[in-house]
């Protein structure tokens, strides 16, 4: 699996779009927050913490879910997963090799948003760094089972701008990033609370400021209750994003 | 039950998509015998790489049961793998890779790798080995396709028009490569279109035709079911003798014989044209082709309907 992750890494580096998105998807990030600073209250109270959510947030769903979408269909197409399959390689190593150097990528933006605002704004001390964890690998592994869903419905990778488009634009806007969910009517609210990325940011913002939905501040005893449901819900995106790949994920392109 | 056996295939069918769907596979039988090279030759759709998908365990059959190396090649992939090169033909790269990278990427899946270096000379690529997949020639990425194929040092290989697309340098260079394995006792299966090579090289050759195997033998074996020829020209003023068992065709002083029993019909011939000391201009005689063989096998409407 590793030769799998090395190889995707290298073709990742060699793809231009990709290396932009990387580095630019980032630093897009930081300057939006610090052009605004209502944009910057409506995720964190504090300017660090919302840097590291909404990096890490921007770069599971764009970068690890778009990415991924578009390689995996390019491999599909040039018979690279055919010929994988072939091999000695089981389907999960293939699809974890592949994925590998995006989640990898996501994780490092994370790590260096939050060293990044160490440095210029002083981070708090996380709260709770496992729920913190907890959002990386759960959220990592919904993007990644989401994407190979997704190009189950993607025939080209020209096709993946907009097979990809609902799950860019819907779960990042109702993530409580750009606005706060409880703005919305309460039918919507509850609706917000079951998308993907919500959830992601919810266990970010218990687990780096103790903040709960509500908008009370907990401590690490009172953190893990908060934290129930919204594992939960990413829990199911798991179990249907995996039910979905394995029954419909085609490992050859259509004849 | 063969023992010696390599792949063994009985009463396999192929079928795709639901009642009546399409029949790809219709109940074929066939062994490979451990070290030889058996070659699976066929018309476009015929069934070969349906019947080739179920033996690398890429797809179940619709019903039979089929044996690669003892095992159940689907079901039984994790042993089976390791033991088996496959051969895609020149697709499935990833084309911003260079040769070294694909063959590095490869080779860190299988179990008992050959070094990167050894793979490069046994398909003479070397000198291509910082070159991106994208720059390759059709041919450069065939051989790269074998080096693969034989990366994991098969016991069996199979190969899926090996040749296709080479010139004929290559072509020379991949049989022999191809015969050092054998020698070195790997088991090969390999589609074809080239059927001189398949003639000269194959230990044993079925034909399919329409999912069936319609001919299956030696190569001389399956020449054998079309009549041997002789073809000289007539010296003016003569006619032919009786000779039994003969089909002639006359066209001016050109003469063709078709016959069963070449040296009979031969030695009959040239007897007759001793004691009239005539002269045979342009005499040939030869057994059928395989080709002559495959051809009247695939134009005939007895396969289908057999």
């Amino acid at each position: 699996m590793t030769s799998l992750a090395w190889s995707e890494a290298v073709l990742l580096r060699r793809n231009p779009l990709a290396v932009l998105i990387a580095i630019g998807l980032p630093i897009g990030v930081v300057l939006g927050l610090r052009s605004s600073a209502e944009l910057m209250s409506a995720v964190a109270a504090d300017p660090g913490v919302a840097i590291v959510i909404t990096v890490t947030a921007v770069s599971l769903n764009l970068f690890v879910y778009y990415n991924l979408v578009t390689a995996l269909v390019a491999r599909r197409e040039d018979l690279v997963l055919k010929r994988l399959r072939a091999g000695e390689a089981t389907d999960v190593q293939i699809l974890a090799g592949t994925a590998a150097p995006s989640v990898a990528i996501a994780w490092g933006q994370a790590v260096l948003a939050g060293l990044t605002s160490a440095v210029l704004f002083g981070l708090p001390v996380p709260v709770n760094l496992l729920l913190v964890v907890l959002a990386l690998v759960l959220g990592s592994l919904v993007f990644v089972l989401l994407a190979t869903a997704t190009t189950t419905l993607t025939s080209s990778v020209e096709l993946a701008q907009l097979t990809t488009t609902p799950m860019l634009l819907i779960p990042l806007t109702f993530s409580g990033l750009y606005f706060p969910l409880a703005d919305l009517p309460a039918p919507l609210e509850q609706l917000a609370l079951l998308l993907p990325l919500t959830p992601v940011v919810e266990l970010l913002r218990l687990g780096l400021s103790g903040t709960t939905a509500d908008g009370s501040t907990v401590d690490l005893a009172g953190s893990f209750a908060p934290a129930v449901q919204p594992v939960l819900v990413l829990l199911a995106w798991v179990v249907m994003g995996g039910l979905a790949t394995r029954r419909w994920f085609r490992w050859e392109p259509r004849r | 039950m063969d023992e010696s056996a390599v792949i063994q295939v009985e009463r396999l069918t192929r079928r795709y998509g639901t009642r009546p769907g399409y029949e790809a596979v219709r109940g074929i039988d066939f062994s490979v015998r451990r070290g030889e090279l058996f070659a699976l030759l066929g018309t476009n759709g015929a069934g070969k790489t349906s019947t080739l998908e179920v033996l690398e365990g890429l797809a179940q059959p619709t019903s039979g049961t089929v044996r690669v190396l003892g095992k159940d090649p689907y079901r039984d992939r994790r042993t089976v793998r390791p033991r088996i090169g496959i051969m895609l033909q020149d697709r499935g790269f990833a084309a911003d890779l260079t040769v070294a990278e694909t063959i590095k990427m490869w080779t860190g899946t299988l179990s008992t790798p050959r070094p990167a270096g050894e793979i490069l000379e046994l398909v003479e690529l070397t000198t291509r080995a910082n070159v991106r997949v994208r720059q390759l020639s059709g041919g450069e990425r065939q051989r790269l396709s074998l080096g693969l194929a034989i990366a994991g040092q098969p016991d069996l290989l199979f190969l899926d028009e090996p040749t296709a697309g080479l010139d004929p340098e290559h072509r020379q260079h991949t049989w022999q490569l191809i015969s050092r394995l054998l020698d070195s006792g790997t088991t090969v299966l390999l589609t074809t279109h080239y059927l001189a090579e398949a003639a000269e090289l194959a230990d044993r050759l079925a034909i399919m035709h329409h999912g069936r195997i319609v001919g299956l033998g030696t190569p001389a074996e399956i020449a054998a079911i079309r009549p041997a020829r002789i073809s000289f020209h007539l010296p003016v003023g003569t006619t032919l003798p009786e000779l039994p068992e003969v089909v002639a065709k006359v066209n001016g002083t050109g003469v063709v014989l078709n016959t069963e029993d070449l040296q009979s019909t031969l030695t009959l011939l040239l007897d007759w044209a001793a004691r009239h000391e005539l002269r045979l201009a342009d005499l040939t005689a030869r057994p059928a082709s395989l080709e002559e063989a495959f051809l009247a096998i695939a134009e005939s409407d007895q396969g289908a309907a057999a």
